[in-house]
């Protein structure tokens, strides 16, 4: 669906990405992770015709993203978090403009709101919604035309645990529908619970990218077990004939009460890899 | 020519809820109204306040509304999601115009219900052709600025130029020999005579370069700027 292949852009003496390559699946979320200033949304941009590149190629719906036409954008959503609403407008007018864009009938824009769960502020102008009521309302636009790909720019940022999660919720209801999700964040929790595949980018470059879980246990050099035993005491032991007796033992006398493995999470390798933390401006 | 026609709905039904446009287009045409039936001086040349007040809402209207328009779109970003949404700019742009343009003819018209008969569609012909060259021009600074507070320092000196520069032409001749440049002085003259009769040639002439000189600035605004 999307290829990226050695692509490099700078902005004036500043190189911003490095040869990123990358290829994304049908029906995929690809999250891509890094902390502010990486090049998140350069690349964002790059892939959806913004913005030029001036080494590599890129291919958006399997074509280069130089000769998409205007039918091949109408397959594409982008919701990047500089993008605007109509303030004026309520939710339902917003969504007006775009379904005459896109002619799509206005029977869909209520089904829409309905799906990010906007269906009891259609009325409320855009000024008076909270950050995450706007959120959901560029999610609705983005939503509206049923696009094969979704850009989505750090689609929680800045919103409460609970916001979070109910988006974190319709955004893996849009994946189940076929649509490929690619999606920024600095937040390494949300990438653990929604993509297929991540990237880990700093400073331009692309450090490791894989499935979540697999870069988490190629990065697993500690190989310990965590136990937590009944009698308060913590036990950090190694992978081993010798840790499995004793924790055999353990359980025999019933002294545990939590066994946890200790691979490391996407936050730690990107710290190794980079000595940076994914989150450190936030 | 959809996307034009979404645009201009889309203006239509932000004007009722965007206050401040919204006193632009109405406000000369509801003062003409008043002052027209209110004041009546021996002396005074017919339809005076319609006159002078045309020029000024000529001027000042669709300077104002296409230059915040646009800054606003851009500063909010909204701009940007028009483009991603496949809206090319010359269809926004066009689509703004022709909101802007139809709104204030439709001032113009209330406001002509001052004149005589015969001079109606004189009026409106030249009121037309000026409110095309204040679009454009609204154009151009709506493109050049980057937000709405440096579009309206551009615009408060264009529009004072614009709008004062006939009314003050009436009662200084200096000021008078500078403003015959400008368009909106022009039509000022054309209002007066209201015909195109002999002896308009140079308004005619000036009110052409005055056109070719901004379309001139809005291209080279567009392509250096784009809508961006």
């Amino acid at each position: 669906m999307i290829q990226c292949a050695n692509v490099y852009k700078s902005f004036a003496d500043t190189t911003v990405l490095s040869g990123v390559n990358f290829d994304i699946s049908s029906g995929e979320i690809f999250g891509l992770l890094g902390p502010s200033g990486a090049g998140k949304t350069t690349l964002i941009k790059i892939l959806t015709g913004q913005l030029a590149y001036e080494v590599g190629s890129v291919k958006t719906l399997g074509k280069n993203v130089e000769s998409l036409t205007g039918e091949d954008k109408k397959n594409i959503g982008i919701m990047m978090d500089e993008f605007g609403v109509y303030e004026r407008f309520s939710c339902v007018e917003n969504l007006q403009v775009f379904a005459d864009i896109y002619g799509i009938p206005h029977s869909k824009i209520k089904e829409t709101l309905k799906m990010v769960g906007l269906q009891d502020a259609m009325r409320k102008p855009a000024m008076n919604l909270s950050k995450g009521m706007r959120t959901r309302l560029q999610l609705a636009r983005v939503f509206l035309h049923s696009p094969k790909i979704i850009f989505l720019d750090e689609p929680t940022s800045g919103l409460d645990p609970q916001t979070m999660k109910s988006i974190h919720k319709i955004i893996l209801e849009k994946k189940e529908t076929g649509v490929t999700l690619f999606l920024t964040t600095h937040n390494m929790e949300e990438a653990a619970a929604l993509c297929d595949m991540v990237a880990l980018l700093n400073e331009g470059v692309i450090v490791e990218k894989g499935a979540p879980k697999e870069i988490c246990r190629k990065y697993n050099h500690q190989k310990k077990i965590k136990l937590h035993l009944s009698s308060g005491e913590d036990l950090e032991l190694k992978h081993g004939k010798e840790s499995a007796t004793e924790i055999s033992r353990l359980f025999e006398a019933g002294a545990i009460e939590t066994i946890h493995s200790s691979e490391p999470n996407l936050e730690t390798v990107f710290l190794e890899l980079t000595g940076r933390k994914l989150q450190e401006d936030a | 020519m959809r996307n034009i026609i979404v645009i201009i709905k889309k203006q239509i039904k932000d004007t009722i809820k965007n206050k401040v446009v919204l006193i632009q287009f109405i406000l000369f045409p509801i003062m003409t109204l008043i002052m027209e039936n209110a004041i009546k001086l021996d002396g005074m040349p017919d339809a005076f306040f319609t006159k002078l007040f045309s020029v000024m809402y000529m001027g000042m209207s669709p300077l104002t509304a296409m230059a915040a328009i646009i800054s606003e779109e851009k500063e909010k970003n909204t701009l940007r999601v028009l483009m991603m949404a496949n809206v090319a700019p010359w269809e926004y742009l066009a689509g703004v115009g022709i909101y802007v343009w139809t709104i204030c003819m439709a001032g113009a018209g209330v406001m002509a219900t001052g004149l005589e008969k015969k001079d109606i569609l004189f009026y409106l012909l030249v009121m037309g052709i000026g409110f095309v060259i204040s679009i454009v021009l609204g154009g151009c600074i709506g493109i050049f600025a980057k937000n709405q507070m440096v579009s309206t320092s551009l615009v408060m000196p264009a529009m004072a130029i614009l709008s004062f520069g006939p009314m003050l032409a009436l009662f200084n001749r200096t000021i008078e020999k500078v403003a015959k440049f400008l368009y909106t002085q022009q039509i000022s003259v054309l209002l007066n005579k209201m015909s195109f009769g002999q002896g308009n040639g140079e308004s005619i002439i000036i009110i052409m370069i005055n056109a070719a000189v901004f379309i001139a600035l809005f291209f080279m605004a567009f392509r250096r700027r784009g809508l961006e």
